[in-house]
């Protein structure tokens, strides 16, 4: 569907050398170069804060470069702004959407489109394009109500409306099932093939191998290797990227059977106080100390209530609906759990889980200052506040000036680490976390994983809601899938596969209704 | 041309620099204004707001202004931290001078060391009634509370005016819109002798400095930091929210009620109409002005005290309207919210350049 017409210049798209960007204190780009060619799916590698960001953002026009030359089509060019760019024909998927939450679908793309000419007939081109790519999507539905992983189909769309020559895109499947990647990729590939190339930032090895033909791989701002992903193992790319040598999480013995339930959720029922949220259905599962649960499944099928309902943020219904440590807490709010040593990371890390604007010592303490004790009659113990808050930067290697750097300043791996920190040394019983690496680099997750399964080992129930299944077959002991507000019966992992997990996710509705298909479709892996 | 850049963080020198920078544009501009009536404009500048403080009794007048400004700039501060948006601090001076007042009133010749207290603690209750008022209806009815707050303003104003013109007239003034004077009983302490100089100016300050101490230091004053930069972030903290308003409205209307009931006991002896020449609107630019920080209200508050006061000397001394106090007021919150885009932009001289692209 993207027809060009001018004639195409020899050379490569999109040609970058000498790129250099000095922030204050930060030398985040120092001559580095980048070579995209035509019809071509590009992979840029590197841990967060290698540098990606800044790269692109100048080839989008949103950060102006202190030297280094683009030439694009065989022209040299500036590119001022994100509107240059788009008239040049780049267009971005950030890795944080700009939306505006109270728009509808339609009116939030409309807004990015400078004419109203190219308004006429948008509603009915959303839809096409979104059947034509298998990126379903409502054109009327409030952004509001949306989940991380509708909101990211939107960005996406309004690019292709663009009929872009060169598509960046940040870290787009951290929110995807394997068969939506599955999907992604077709889509990608299709749109190389039609002209327009794809520069694909990631760091999830196996992805950028099956889908990208060239890799420029940085590390501290500088390029570190150009290859062909293909050609290398996951091992070999992971090793140019962080410069270590990786290891997995290493295995933890099997949980004892006998050991008591730490957290138990029972038929637990909640309307979404939200319209077009997800009522959680009869929900029900216990997780034993020293034991990890998995709780698969699409973005937008109950996971941000479940979250919700067992942090406190909502009330259970019941307080038998929820059990910490054989206490009925359904009623409970957030700061009463955490009292019975319930401990929660949300999913979205910039203010909910961190006041953005505020020290990293002051987000230590909005969630630290029960159990750490950092209250004395009513005021804050800004002394002990700040030695929890240095405790967790140097327990988990948080990269930072201290904790009074805000925390807006953290990259995003950076910043998980802080908050997974935050809630692992308060010594929780029971620990509840949506999304654990969303956006994390190969470093902070790996990080983020032993953390989870030490305090495991330690004794504490884990619940980690993901979408990335490889994640949760690295850390889960059970697997469960939630779809449509329910969530199936837990399957020990070493019965589980990929697929099979994968089919339950899949099929919404239909399958969640359908208790039956789901034990068929778990027998298959057994 | 000019081009606005985001600095991508927040510029600590402007947050001081700029409503310095606010006030001195605010200067140029009331000049230009002054130079527009035919009035020459560094004199009338200098009349505005150097002349009242070279008259005799200059800082204290100045400082009897003040202590109301700061008391409700503290409360307001604290509210809109945690961004709640109260409006209406004329309404809950208002009705705490009208509870205080009347408890004055009614009991004359009791005695000062139990009248006085009563009187206080009444007028403190009154801007409370008033507070609770808006954060009930915005609890209970999500009702936005700018326009509630709003709204009690004007119907506190008018319940004033009926009781001033109606049941509380002095029989014996003449049919002047005013109630009889406080008996001495009921009137503030004076710090200094024969003068209005009343404990207000002491106790300002004083609340000021605690509610710092209770913004920065306590957990109270934690949780309306959050609450006011991520309400996300309180709900999964286990802030309550409602909770948090309820006291940020029952603080504010409370020292609102202070501040009223201390300049009806301290400073008029009596009701009438025009207790309130528009402090509770002022009191929003004092907070805005101190940069929403109850040390920062003092000096402001002893700012906006000048203007009301420059009113008057340039009324008197150059034959301006009394309305120059309103406009320099105006132009100082246009400043001042103008300004703070400095925080976090810059401003760059770029030369136009053909386009590359």
């Amino acid at each position: 569907m993207l027809v060009r017409n001018e004639s195409i210049a020899p050379g490569p798209l999109l040609a970058m050398t000498g790129m250099t960007k000095q922030y204050p204190g930060c030398l985040a780009n120092d001559q580095v170069s980048l070579t995209v060619e035509r019809n071509q799916i590009h992979a840029l590698l590197g841990e967060n804060g290698a540098g990606k960001s800044t790269l692109v953002k100048m080839i989008y026009g949103v950060v102006k470069p202190d030297a280094g030359e683009i030439v694009w089509e065989g022209q040299k060019v500036t590119v001022p702004n994100p509107g240059a760019a788009q008239r040049l024909g780049i267009g971005m998927v950030f890795q944080h959407f700009s939306l505006f939450e109270a728009l509808t679908v339609t009116e939030n793309i409309a807004l990015g489109l400078a004419t109203a000419k190219e308004r006429v007939g948008l509603r009915g081109r959303i839809l096409q394009i979104s059947t034509e790519y298998g990126l379903p999507l409502d054109p009327d539905r409030v952004v509001h109500d949306l989940s991380v992983g509708e909101r990211q189909r939107i960005e996406i769309v309004r690019c292709l409306l663009q009929n872009p020559k060169l598509l960046i895109m940040d870290e787009p499947t951290s929110v995807l099932t394997p068969s939506e990647v599955q999907k992604l990729f077709v889509t990608l590939r299709r749109l190389a093939s039609e002209g327009c190339s794809i520069l694909y930032i990631s760091h999830k090895l196996e992805e950028v191998r099956a889908l990208c033909s060239a890799a420029t791989i940085m590390r501290l701002g500088r390029n570190v290797a150009r290859c062909a992903p293909a050609e290398k193992t996951v091992k070999e790319l992971a090793e140019i990227m962080i410069n270590m040598d990786l290891h997995r999480p290493t295995p933890r013995p099997p949980v004892a059977s006998t050991a008591p339930p730490r957290l138990v959720v029972d038929r637990l029922t909640i309307r979404s106080h939200n319209q077009f949220g997800t009522d959680l259905k009869d929900i029900s599962l216990s997780i034993a100390g020293g034991e990890i649960l998995g709780i698969a499944g699409i973005a937008g099928n109950g996971q941000s209530e479940l979250m919700d309902a067992l942090s406190g943020e909502i009330s259970a219904g019941k307080p038998e609906s929820v059990l910490i440590d054989g206490v009925a807490a359904g009623h409970m709010g957030p700061a009463d759990r955490r009292r019975i040593r319930g401990c929660f990371v949300p999913e979205e890390r910039n203010g909910h889980g961190a006041v953005t604007t505020m020290s990293l010592a002051d987000n230590a303490f909005l969630s630290g200052y029960l159990r750490g004790a950092l209250v004395r009659f009513g005021v804050i113990d800004k002394k002990r506040t700040f030695v929890f808050a240095e405790n967790i930067i140097r327990r988990f290697d948080v990269r930072t000036t201290g904790p009074k750097a805000e925390a807006r300043s953290l990259s995003g791996g950076n910043l998980q680490k802080f908050l997974v920190g935050r809630e692992v040394l308060q010594d929780p019983s029971v620990l509840v976390i949506n999304q654990p690496t969303w956006g994390v680099d190969a470093g902070a997750a790996l990080a983020i994983h032993e953390a989870i399964m030490a305090l495991a080992q330690g004794g504490a129930a884990v619940m980690i809601i993901s979408q990335d299944l490889d994640e949760i077959f690295v850390l889960a002991d059970r697997i469960a899938v939630i779809a449509g507000g329910r969530v199936s019966e837990p399957v020990a992992t070493r019965y589980a596969t990929v697929e099979s997990i994968g089919r339950l996710m899949g099929g919404t509705s239909v399958i969640a209704d359908s208790s039956a298909e789901m034990a068929h479709a778990l027998s298959d892996a057994r | 041309m000019l081009k606005i850049e985001a600095r991508g963080y927040e510029s600590k020198f402007w947050r001081y620099a700029s409503p310095i920078l606010a006030l001195l544009l605010t200067g140029a501009t009331s000049g230009l204004i002054f130079a527009a009536m035919d009035r020459p404009p560094v004199l009338t500048v200098y009349t505005f707001l150097i002349v009242p403080l070279l008259e005799q009794d200059g800082f204290q007048a100045l400082a009897v202004k003040a202590a109301p400004l700061i008391m409700m700039g503290v409360g307001l501060s604290l509210a809109y931290r945690a961004n709640v948006w109260n409006i209406g601090t004329d309404g809950q001076f208002t009705l705490g001078a009208i509870c205080g007042g009347g408890i004055a009133l009614a009991f004359p010749d009791a005695p000062s060391l139990a009248l006085f207290p009563a009187i206080v603690a009444g007028g403190i209750i009154g801007g409370m009634l008033n507070g609770g008022l808006v954060a009930w209806l915005r609890i209970r009815f999500n009702a936005n509370e700018i326009l509630t707050s709003l709204m009690f303003a004007y119907i506190t104003q008018y319940l004033l005016v009926y009781l001033v013109t109606g049941p509380w007239r002095d029989p014996e003034g003449f049919g002047f819109p005013q109630t009889a004077l406080f008996s001495d009983n009921a009137l503030a302490p004076r710090l200094i002798e024969d003068t209005n100089v009343h404990i207000g100016v002491l106790l300002a300050p004083l609340i000021a400095i605690a509610l710092w101490v209770m913004l920065e230091k306590t957990l109270l004053g934690f949780q309306f930091r959050v609450l006011g930069q991520a309400t996300r972030a309180a709900r999964f903290a286990g802030f309550n929210e409602n909770r948090l308003v309820w006291v940020a409205m029952l603080i504010s209307g409370g020292l609102a009620g202070l501040a009223g009931v201390l300049e009806a006991t301290g400073t008029l002896g009596q009701l009438t109409t025009t207790l309130s020449p528009g402090y509770g609107f002022t009191a929003i630019i004092v907070s805005f002005l101190g940069r929403l920080n109850p040390i920062g209200v003092i000096p402001a508050g002893l700012l906006l005290a000048l203007t009301y006061l420059g009113g008057d000397a340039a009324q008197i001394n150059l034959g301006l309207p009394n309305a120059v106090t309103g406009i320099f007021q105006g132009i100082l919150l246009f400043y001042l919210l103008g300004c703070d885009i400095l925080l976090l932009n810059r401003i760059r001289w770029v030369r136009s350049k053909p386009k590359a692209a």
